[in-house]
């Protein structure tokens, strides 16, 4: 049955419950006795009136409409889904953990603060650097934290007037430039050169006492590891800049590489891309920054310190650029991460990188002769194709939304931006090789399909509940809430 | 679509017509075209002024936000208000009901600078 | 090879062959040598499930074991029962490992809730529109005066003292970054907002108020004509969620931009995160707002079916020009607060407000006939949560009180307020609890 589009609101009947809520154990006074009736909600909210079984049926719809992990392939470029291993969910529900409350004192919180502690020094030695803070919650809360020690930095060194000026080439993540403008530097991008790196040239000519800072992600979003990434960051160096690593693409390299051996002074971890931690549809996620030893200082508050054999919370960071987040970040999401990464140790790390990368190779390979390789040269963990030209009238988007019709998520698309109609594929090292040949064929038949039955691809997908959605419409006249109830 | 002999262009491929020492401005077909549908176009204040090749409107697509600038300098003096419900008639009608603002020019020599029909239309064939 | 990757070694020697190389270290030889060279490994042994758990146990163990506790620990983050079924649903796997519904098709689920939530929160905050959620209250409260900024181009706010200490510091970084003026809003000897000094500091200078309500230290807060004392300015309230099934919503008050800390709805404690920052505001900042929203459109056929849109306000399309840098929010928590308002419905959401208005109420009465205990603010409303005046320093109680199974509350000396602790009841407390609380603190201050 196609129940398109209904909502929770479209279901029940008033009066009905999902829920029996407790009476009263203690005597009672007239509300308006206890609030002053000016105050006193006139109005309810029109919450939805179900019963248990229609709720959770209708949930239970909806996640059926729904493509993750668990569904089947997801090689979202720049996202790394990867396999979300279910002992982190256990851990993280641990009623000790997961009940416990900010405010309970350390006293009685010594695990929390522990494995706070010892994730923090973990992930301090898996990029190399000096110190670390885990409060961001996600990616790009981190970059605005990286961005403010460097505003922090030249403040304390009298340089705020003159350093204003942040670095980034063009393939950056959007995130990139918006962290570095909301601190209130001013972006200048950088162009990438032929072979899909920074072009040097135009680093050297921006490069000057103005320069607060560069921005990168290694291996950048083409999948490219930067080759001149130590002459690159010596010259941001020379000028007195610093070198901030987008840690987005840190599953290429764990285990094998650390960015404070290249001369990454600040970078920020996504542990729900790299560690494993669930998407959850778009979040929580977790966004910790590590840096080197001369932005330590200026960390955000409060830090988990270790004196003697107690782990305390430490508030009285004068130079400390301020707090970022309502307590200390998010820690369930810091279980989760700190189990996966205990479970695969030094090798199990290593290995990640390794065939993250045999992974995207393999497919890249396949590929490249029936689509476009802009920059065909070994990638990383993942690799960007064009899909312009593929067939007369056919869109990048018509062929991820074919792809779906194949029972496989589509990859990230129009981004990076350099390259026109790009398809962008990260297959992570959790896909099987069985599965990267599906994967292959699909996208094989799909460029035939493109020449043969263009129309097949305009009109996908299919097989969804829903045919493809009208996204002019929705902007033109923006619905964002169910109809008010009169 | 032709693009009207009496209006003049600029390479960033706005359109102005001249009225009575004010001029009317809106983004040429090729523009629209360009951008895809329009869904939304952010219209510059009431008496705000600008100057030549400021960006002072704001176009949308859904995939992209694109700025327009001012082909001429001036002050703002009318902007289309149906475009707040009717994004649309950007596409549809570019250079007639899709119009943005009219400017009151400060410079009306400045309009010398910008291209004729003929010279617009021989400028975007090589695009 | 580890148990999350799935390929042997034949596997890795065909594929490898297929591409002409010999090892996976021959896929890294555009890594320059001296880098490569440079690594360290962590000095990590791989553990099996079994271990893990035993391990993880034993770290929560050193945590004292708050389960056991009676708690009236508040201060933003409640401990509220989370029905079965909230849980149950949000632990479907296609719901928790998806990622951001950019394939609307096949991400109906997610953009369905998605909607819900977003008419969820008008309809609690009273205001026209809401995003699919940011990182927390606090982030949420900071992001609400960016917002105020780009709309009125201003750069001076007032935040009020009794907004939560935590919301306050995190407002004074981001406006730090942004380069704004914040002047903090004294509290009145009821504990409420000065009237008198917002009226003073309104004038064309001025981008937002930035308030709480029930503020910090529980106090409901009388909104009522600062709207029209600040003109222009954005009026930005924080509000407590579970409070509005009671009181009147920010948006009654004329309030500009809504945000709310969600945690209590249907969320677990996790140490303070993860968290869910609720976001409104009228129709009019639309444009301006920042994160993630889902909007009802249709297919060829007219099949009704939800998208992600707007999305030109976004830091992926203006880059640089964006109001806000937000990216991934925190979706799994707002769909379990989707799942918690659906489940408590119109009646019980109203039930629930009103039950801990009582239990609350309760034992701020019975506490107030313990000779030389006094609520520090008697003649002020409150929801759930009061502060109450002690003859000793409160930082000795609270742990007195700890012998006897209770957390009593957060002490708020370095709040300003000495000999001051804030208590929080939720409809969880039983009247044996909120009894033995009583009694405890009557031995603890005899």
């Amino acid at each position: 049955m196609k129940r398109a589009g209904l909502t929770i609101f479209d279901q029940g009947a008033p009066g009905r419950r999902a829920l029996r809520i407790p009476g009263s154990d203690v005597p009672t006074e007239p509300l308006n006795k206890l609030i002053p009736e000016g105050l006193l909600r006139k109005t309810e909210p029109e919450l939805p009136e179900v019963s248990q079984i229609e709720l959770v049926r209708h949930y239970t719809a909806l996640s059926n409409k729904n493509f993750g992990v668990d569904t089947g392939v997801y090689p979202l470029g720049s996202c790394t889904m990867k396999y979300n291993p279910r002992i982190n969910e256990e851990t993280a529900r641990i009623p000790q953990l997961a009940l416990s409350h900010p405010f309970q004192g350390e006293e009685l919180s010594q695990g929390n603060l522990e494995l706070i502690y010892d994730l923090a020094e973990i992930l301090k030695a898996i990029v190399g650097l000096h110190s670390i803070t885990l409060q961001p919650a996600a990616g790009a809360h981190g970059e605005f934290v990286g961005m403010l020690l460097i505003k922090k930095y030249f403040e304390e060194h009298g340089e705020l007037d003159k350093r204003k000026v942040i670095l980034l080439p063009d393939s950056a993540h959007g995130t990139n430039p918006a962290s570095a403008n909301i601190a209130g530097f001013t972006v200048v991008e950088l162009p990438s050169d032929e072979r899909g790196m920074v072009n040097m040239t135009a680093l050297k000519e921006r490069l000057n006492d103005t320069v607060a800072g560069i921005m990168l992600t290694v291996p950048n979003t083409l999948g490219i590891f930067e080759e001149d990434i130590l002459e690159i960051a010596r010259l941001v160096h020379e000028v007195g800049g610093f070198c901030y690593l987008d840690g987005a693409n840190l599953n290429s390299i764990v285990g094998r590489v650390r960015p404070g051996d290249f001369g990454i002074d600040i970078v920020h971890f996504n542990l729900h891309k790299t560690f494993s931690t669930p998407h959850g549809g778009g979040g929580p996620g977790a966004g910790p920054v590590a840096v080197v030893e001369k932005l330590a200082p200026y960390l955000p508050v409060p830090a988990v310190v270790k004196q003697g054999d107690k782990y305390l919370l430490d508030d009285d960071r004068p130079k400390s650029i301020g707090r970022l987040h309502s307590y200390y970040g998010n820690f369930g999401i810091l279980v989760r991460a700190y189990t996966y990464i205990r479970s695969l140790g030094d090798e199990g790390m290593s290995a990640v990188s390794g065939n993250a990368v045999l992974n995207a190779n393999y497919l890249m390979n396949k590929l490249k002769v029936h689509y476009k390789l802009p920059f065909d040269r070994l990638c990383k963990h993942e690799f960007v194709l064009s899909g312009k030209d593929i067939a007369e009238g056919i869109h990048t988007m018509d062929i991820a939304k074919r792809l779906i019709d194949y029972g496989i998520h589509p990859p990230t698309v129009y981004f990076p931006l350099i390259v026109p109609e790009a398809l962008m594929i990260e297959p992570t090292e959790t896909v099987s090789k069985e599965e990267l040949d599906e994967l292959a064929d699909a996208y094989i038949q799909i460029s035939k399909e493109a020449k043969e039955n263009p129309d097949l691809l305009k009109t996908a997908p299919h097989n969804m509940t829903v045919g493809r959605l009208d996204d002019v419409k929705a902007a033109r006249e923006p619905v964002l809430r169910s109809p008010k109830k009169n | 679509m032709a693009y009207p002999e009496k209006f003049r262009y600029s390479k960033e491929h706005e359109w102005v017509k001249q009225e009575d020492g004010k001029a009317r401005m809106g983004i040429t077909n090729y523009a629209q075209d360009e951008l895809g549908d329009v869904v939304y176009v952010e219209l510059p204040a009431m008496g705000a002024k600008v100057k030549a090749s400021d960006s002072f409107i704001t176009v949308e697509s859904v995939k992209a936000a694109s700025d327009v600038f001012a082909p001429v300098s001036g002050k703002v003096v009318e902007v289309n208000r149906e475009l707040e419900s009717h994004p649309e008639l950007v596409n549809q009608s570019p250079h007639e009901r899709g119009w943005m603002a009219v400017l009151e020019m400060a410079n009306p020599d400045e309009l010398d600078k910008l291209m004729t029909a003929e010279e617009y239309e021989e400028y975007v064939g090589e695009l | 090879m580890s148990e999350y990757i799935p390929h042997t070694p034949e596997d890795q020697r065909q594929m490898l062959q297929s591409i002409g190389l010999r090892t996976l270290e021959d896929l890294f030889s555009d890594i320059p040598r001296t880098i490569v060279d440079r690594f360290e490994p962590v000095g990590l042994k791989p553990l099996s499930e079994l271990e893990i758990k035993q391990h993880l146990n034993e770290l929560a163990s050193k945590n004292v074991d708050s389960t056991k506790f009676i708690s009236f620990l508040g201060g933003g983050i409640y401990d509220h029962h989370v029905p079965s079924v909230v849980n149950h649903l949000i632990t479907r796997s296609e719901f928790f490992t998806s990622y951001t519904p950019y394939q609307a098709e096949a991400s109906q689920g997610t953009l369905t809730w998605m909607f819900e939530f977003q008419t969820l929160v008008c309809e609690l905050t009273g205001m026209d529109v809401a995003n699919a959620s940011m990182y927390d209250g606090g982030s949420a409260l900071a992001e609400a005066m960016l917002m105020a900024h780009h709309h009125t181009g201003k750069t001076k706010f007032l935040v009020a003292k009794s907004v939560h200490p935590h919301f306050q510091q995190i407002t004074e970084t981001y406006a730090w970054a942004a380069d704004f003026k914040l002047v903090k809003i004294p509290q009145n000897e009821r504990g409420q907002l000065d009237l008198e000094f917002i009226k003073k500091h309104a004038n064309d200078k001025l981008g937002g108020v930035l308030v709480q309500t029930p503020n910090f230290f529980g106090v409901i807060e009388d909104l009522s004509g600062i709207k029209e004392m600040i003109g222009n300015a954005l009026l930005c309230v924080s509000a407590h969620p579970l409070a509005l099934g009671v009181i009147k919503s920010p948006g009654e008050f004329g309030a500009d931009i809504v945000v709310s800390e969600g945690q209590v709805l249907g969320n677990a404690p996790n140490f303070g995160g993860p968290l869910v920052g609720l976001f409104a505001c009228k129709q009019a900042y639309l444009r301006k707002m920042p994160g993630r929203i889902s909007g009802r459109t249709s297919d060829h056929d007219g099949n009704i079916g939800y998208v992600m849109t707007l999305q030109t306000r976004e830091q992926h399309i203006k880059r640089a020009k964006a109001t806000s840098n937000i990216c991934t929010n925190q979706a799994l928590c707002a769909l379990a607060t989707t799942i918690y308002l659906a489940t408590l419905g119109k009646k019980g959401f109203r039930e629930l407000a009103e039950l801990n208005v009582q239990k609350a109420h309760y034992l701020a009465r019975e506490l107030q006939k313990i000779p030389r205990l006094s609520l520090k603010w008697p003649q002020s409303p409150f929801f759930n949560e009061f502060a109450i005046q002690l003859p000793k320093r409160a930082s000795s109680v609270l742990k007195k009180l700890r012998k006897h199974g209770i957390l009593g509350g957060i002490d708020l000396s370095p709040n300003r307020f000495k000999n001051t602790f804030l208590v929080a009841v939720t409809e969880k407390r039983t009247r044996e609890e909120l009894d033995k609380f009583v009694h405890a603190l009557q031995e603890v201050l005899r």
